[in-house]
């Protein structure tokens, strides 16, 4: 099925905001799915257009089932792995909704609002601390990171202590580099749940995870094993995720003055600002599932058994759908976009994520306003393509 | 305009109560729910619009009008 056209799958960015040059290019004309090869050569769908997207992501015919024998893996490490399955995001329903319906109360719009002052402290003593220190800093270490890390310890109830350990291992989960890093950072991320859970159990505290003991564990409702992986899932999703839009969204607007300086002037364009910057930067950017059944659309036939990849990055510049999609103006319209993902996966801390980086953005910028990059643009080291895009490191000044 | 929320199918998103705050809300288990006093009528353009919007974003879409 492959031919000369068939591009690769995934490739990295050239530009951390911008989407790979490779997935659009000119030659294939405006399919909104077409084909794409994967690193052991397998072919499967790469799915671009908005519509196409939307209703491929609600189509129960596609499965995020990891334990599927054809379920389509982006890279080797994940391949690999003896160990494929993934609670919440890599189940289908109807097990994936008792697990969704048990989370659901800690993650609405009401929760995630209540928990602003918190965010905005927590932001404020960062900030604090960058101003002490003084410049040059590196902006993920000292803000992009730290302040989503926090705010999930909290929600969780996992003690921040124990940052530098977790975010290591999430680093290693996510990006390997090799098959046996991925099993070793799940083995040690594990370990760590087990011991705090029986901790909690002895001595119960006030987060998330103490409820999902007393009401869940301890109600037999989930085993200790299925509770370890979904607190590893909530505790990763929590701050990698986050981390990377702080850092690459400052990032953005340091390279786009003109809307840094709309965003400044105005408090009231925060919501729209971040919908944007998530439309235009769609960090997750390649979601997999495994057809179940034929499913026709955009003028193709997936087959049952086919890989369907989902390129977020251009799907949310779908000129049908955004006019000039590859220019970043804060003040349109983009709630539409994919960026959390379509359908009974789309993110379960959407709202936690908006909520910190309407808080974090501005207050950045107000207390540092003369921030700038240290290094030119060009020398900003960012990830590859095959795990969540964001910067490595930003090296600011003020 | 009368709105209809699949509660079968809703997850919890609250991309509805987010959109239409004077319209949607979710109950103390994360479902989406109408305000009272919403289930037929609805005051001004505006809030039309935004429940229009809410249908589209959605990710499940559990929301109808008709």
């Amino acid at each position: 099925m492959a031919d000369a056209e068939t591009v690769s799958f995934p490739q990295n960015r050239t530009c951390p905001y911008n989407p790979p040059t490779g997935y659009r290019s000119e030659h294939r004309g405006p399919q909104p799915v077409s084909r794409a090869r994967l690193f052991d050569g397998r072919a499967v769908w790469l799915v671009t257009g908005h519509a196409e997207a939307r209703s491929l992501l609600v189509d129960q015919r596609l499965s995020s089932d990891r334990e599927n024998p054809a379920f389509p893996f982006f890279a080797e490490r994940v391949a690999a792995s003896t160990l494929r399955r993934v609670e919440l995001l890599g189940v289908d329903d109807p097990e994936h909704n008792v697990q969704r319906r048990m989370l659901i109360p800690s993650f609405t719009v009401r929760r995630t609002a209540s928990l602003r002052p918190q965010i905005r402290a927590t932001v404020d003593r960062l900030l604090d601390a960058m101003v002490k220190q003084g410049p040059p800093a590196d902006l993920v270490d000292s803000f992009a990171l730290p302040v989503p890390s926090m705010v999930i310890c909290a929600l969780l109830g996992v003690p921040y202590d124990d940052h530098e350990f977790f975010e290591a291992q999430s680093r290693k989960l996510l990006r390997g580099p090799a098959a046996a890093d991925v099993e070793s950072a799940r083995d040690a991320l594990d370990e760590y749940f087990r011991v705090l859970i029986e901790q909690k159990q002895a001595t119960p505290g006030e987060g998330l995870l103490d409820e999902l003991i007393a009401k869940q564990l301890e109600t037999g409702a989930v085993d200790q094993q299925e509770l370890v992986r979904l607190a590893q899932i909530l505790l990763i999703a929590g701050h990698e995720t986050t981390a990377n839009m702080i850092s690459l969204g400052t990032f953005t607007l340091l390279q786009h003055p003109d809307q840094l300086a709309r965003m400044r002037e105005s408090d009231g364009l925060m919501p729209s600002a971040v919908e944007e910057l998530l439309r235009f930067l769609s960090i997750a950017d390649g979601i997999s599932r495994v057809a179940v059944d034929d499913i026709e659309v955009g003028g193709v036939t997936i087959r049952a058994g086919d890989g369907v990849l989902l390129t977020t990055s251009v799907i949310n510049r779908d000129e049908t759908v955004y006019p000039s999609p590859d220019e970043l103006d804060l003040g349109r319209n983009a709630r539409n976009h994919v960026a959390f993902g379509f359908g009974i996966h789309q993110c379960l801390g959407q709202n936690l994520a908006r909520a910190e980086l309407e808080i974090a953005l501005p207050a950045l910028f107000d207390r540092l306003p003369e921030l700038r990059l240290a290094v030119p643009a060009e020398e900003v080291p960012f990830k590859p393509g095959d795990t969540i895009q964001g910067l490595l490191e930003m090296p600011v000044i003020w | 305009m009368k709105i209809d929320i699949d509660r079968n199918r809703c997850i919890g998103a609250g991309q509805c109560a987010l959109t239409a705050p004077t319209v949607f809300t979710q109950d103390d288990d994360g479902f989406s729910e109408l305000l009272p006093g919403h289930e037929d009528a609805l005051d001004g353009a505006a809030v039309k619009e935004s429940v229009k919007v809410a249908v589209r974003v959605c990710p499940v879409q559990a929301i109808t009008i008709e």
